[in-house]
């Protein structure tokens, strides 16, 4: 169901599990401290519903933590595992990567890994190098795994339940600064129309913007300023990186001519790099501008407050790129 | 121990020899290709583990694979046509050596990562635990594995945990080109495993009593779901690492050695004196072994190719 309004993020979350665990007796729950509900509440209250062997907590052991989710998933149950910061998603990516993702092809489709790992990513409140980056690229890259990033509290929720009920490996990536945020109104929010499929969140006629996770509320602000001057963005939210709706942004690029990725992870070798490949060869002869990328410099995300605040892309970011499409200094 | 026991065991053991036999054979003729780590040697360790197992138990094994797949009731036809890459494989060709699958059977996955294997036969213990309970899970892996954090980490949890699983360490004494003694001082599996808590044994694994011996009560203890139990077999391989490896690492007289203690020779010397086997009998069951491996090469060698855009497909469910 869709979460009323005034619903957060991080409760529409908490309300996905709960409902799928509701439907589901092999919908279970892996991770540090998910009995006690986590660091900010996202499994609140599921060990004193459905009980500690539904809901587990488990040692500090990522990798094998994936694995063993992986293991119960190849016999049937639909593991959801909280990894707390994507940071940590590295020690587990024997797991995830050589055989979560692989074990469906390698075994020529007589296996499959209905598994959902939840993960905290992206930069807020000064946690440093370790706790703040945006390693979606990384997963986008292996062919097996489906990866989502959701932007608003309603989509969090239907996104999260797509995720559980999809037979694949599915990394779930949840901005923490998005956490306590509130959707403007109620959005009824279908599960079936949201796993692989991009969503346009404010129409505009003179540049795309394709936005990912907080960077859309980014993005959001940066049309108010650019309306008040006259130009208007498209902003578009992939939701999901992989597979990616490329008809969805493409013809949104083909109406308007051009385009600006924006993500917050570092730009080099980011998904953003991929999105202008596979735009520009489907709209090149649309394209009034080169594509241009808006994201976070080459470096590891610094942990004091002024440098944060010059790693982190924030909305004049954007309207830089978007007028520098536009031939406008 | 009856003759229909004795027969059966001796019947695997022949069966992953002459298996493993034909695929340097045929590797060595260009008949088939890739990275092959043989099992030549270490025979007994599977025929006895997979003696204690149905096939709703789940089996994980390591990269040295194809004798845990024939021993848990693989069909040596669909092994030999996957090291093929032919399309009448168990995994279609895609799989290959190191990541044969055989679900059917309850053979899960080998692997190409080292260690790779255990946290999955957790996950699959602990599915065993909540929905079927009395069935367990079993992992195979080497001593090279023992050094590997994903190990440490499983013992962990599988004992915190009580799953109903069966850890076998196959300890041949070499990680990849490298003896044991050349990276760790803990050179006993069994070591780790007594730190955790967990019941453990070290036994000959060339010999297939004593291995019996070993697992009959850590499969009881698994099934009846009073947790893990790690077994450790020391052993030996007789090829090298992988098929082609010119062994540069070992001296020739600690082959001689080992070839003086070889599982299936034993064995049946042991079942002629035991009474449980005649010199016609074993003659029948080797020839047996080996039409039905001749049987599999013709399989592999006739079998389609699979079509060329299947590489791309069947990546996702």
């Amino acid at each position: 169901m869709t979460p009323a309004a005034g619903t957060t993020f991080l409760q529409s979350i908490n309300q996905a599990l709960r409902e799928e665990m509701l439907a589901d007796p092999d919908v279970y729950v892996l991770g540090e401290d998910v009995a006690v509900g986590g660091p900010y509440g996202a499994t609140r209250g599921l060990a004193e519903e459905f009980g500690e062997h539904r809901v587990i907590n488990t040692p500090i052991s990522e990798g094998t933590v994936v694995g063993l989710a992986i293991g119960a998933a190849l016999q049937g149950l639909r593991p959801v595992v909280e990894i707390m910061f994507v940071d940590f998603i590295t020690l587990a990516l024997d797991q995830l990567v050589n055989h979560g993702a692989k074990l469906r092809y390698m075994s020529g489709g007589q296996l499959k890994v209905p598994l959902t790992i939840r993960t905290m990513f992206g930069v807020s409140g000064g946690w440093g190098a370790h706790h703040s980056q945006s390693l979606e690229a990384w997963l986008a890259h292996v062919p097996g795994l489906k990866v989502v990033m959701p932007s608003t509290a309603c989509e969090a929720g239907a996104l999260l339940r797509a995720a559980i009920r999809d037979d694949n490996p599915v990394l779930f990536m949840e901005h923490r600064g998005l956490y306590w945020t509130k959707d403007d109104q109620a959005e009824p929010t279908t599960i079936e129309s949201t796993l692989g499929t991009a969503r346009v969140r404010r129409p505009g006629r003179d540049v795309t913007v394709v936005a990912t996770g907080r960077m859309v509320s980014t993005a959001l602000r940066a049309a108010e300023r650019l309306s008040a001057e006259g130009v208007e963005i498209e902003v578009v939210d992939p939701r999901t990186l992989s597979p990616l709706d490329l008809d969805t942004l493409a013809a949104s690029v083909r109406k308007t001519g051009r385009a600006v990725i924006a993500h917050e992870a570092v730009v080099q070798g980011g998904i953003g790099g991929e999105l202008v490949a596979q735009l520009q060869l489907a709209v090149f002869d649309y394209l009034e501008a080169p594509i241009l990328r808006v994201g976070a410099p080459f470096a590891p995300v610094p942990a004091g407050e002024q440098l944060e605040a010059a790693f982190v892309p924030d909305e004049h970011s954007i309207i830089a790129a978007v007028r520098s499409c536009l031939g406008r200094a | 121990m009856d003759k229909q026991t004795a027969a059966s065991l001796l019947d695997t053991m022949y069966l992953i020899r002459a298996f493993e036999e034909k695929v340097s054979e045929l590797y060595a003729k260009l008949e088939i290709r890739g990275l092959l780590h043989l099992g030549i040697g270490q025979e007994a360790v599977a025929a006895a583990v997979c003696s204690f197992l149905d096939r709703d138990d789940l089996l994980y094994s390591s990269h040295r694979a194809h004798g845990h797949c024939l021993a848990k009731g693989g069909d040596p036809r669909r092994l030999l046509a996957e090291l093929a890459g032919k399309a009448n494989g168990y995994c279609g060709g895609k799989g290959g050596s190191m990541h044969i699958s055989a679900p059917e059977v309850g053979f899960m996955t080998a692997t190409g990562v080292v260690g790779g294997t255990i946290p999955l036969a957790l996950g699959s213990a602990l599915f065993c635990r909540e929905r079927r309970p009395g069935r367990i899970a079993v992992v195979f892996f080497g001593d090279g594995a023992m050094n590997m954090g994903a190990f440490q980490e499983s013992l962990n949890i599988a004992s915190l945990w009580k799953l109903p699983l069966l850890f076998v360490c196959e300890n041949n004494g070499y990680a990849e080109f490298t003896p044991i003694s050349a990276h760790t001082l803990v050179e006993r599996a069994s070591e780790h495993a007594a730190v955790y808590h967990i019941p453990t044994v070290t036994v000959d694994g060339n010999d297939l009593l004593a291995v019996l011996q070993a697992v009959e009560p850590a499969v009881a203890r698994a099934r009846s779901g009073d947790g893990p139990s790690l077994v450790e077999c020391l052993t030996y391989r007789m090829r090298g690492h992988y098929e082609g490896d010119p062994s540069k690492y070992r001296e020739l007289s600690e082959l001689q050695e080992w070839k003086s203690k070889d599982p299936v020779a034993r064995f049946v010397a042991w079942a002629i004196d035991a009474g449980l086997l005649d010199e016609t009998e074993r003659d029948a069951i080797e020839a047996a072994a080996r039409s039905k491996v001749e049987a599999a090469a013709d399989f592999a060698r006739e079998g389609p190719v699979p079509e060329r855009d299947a590489v791309s497909r069947g990546v996702y469910a």
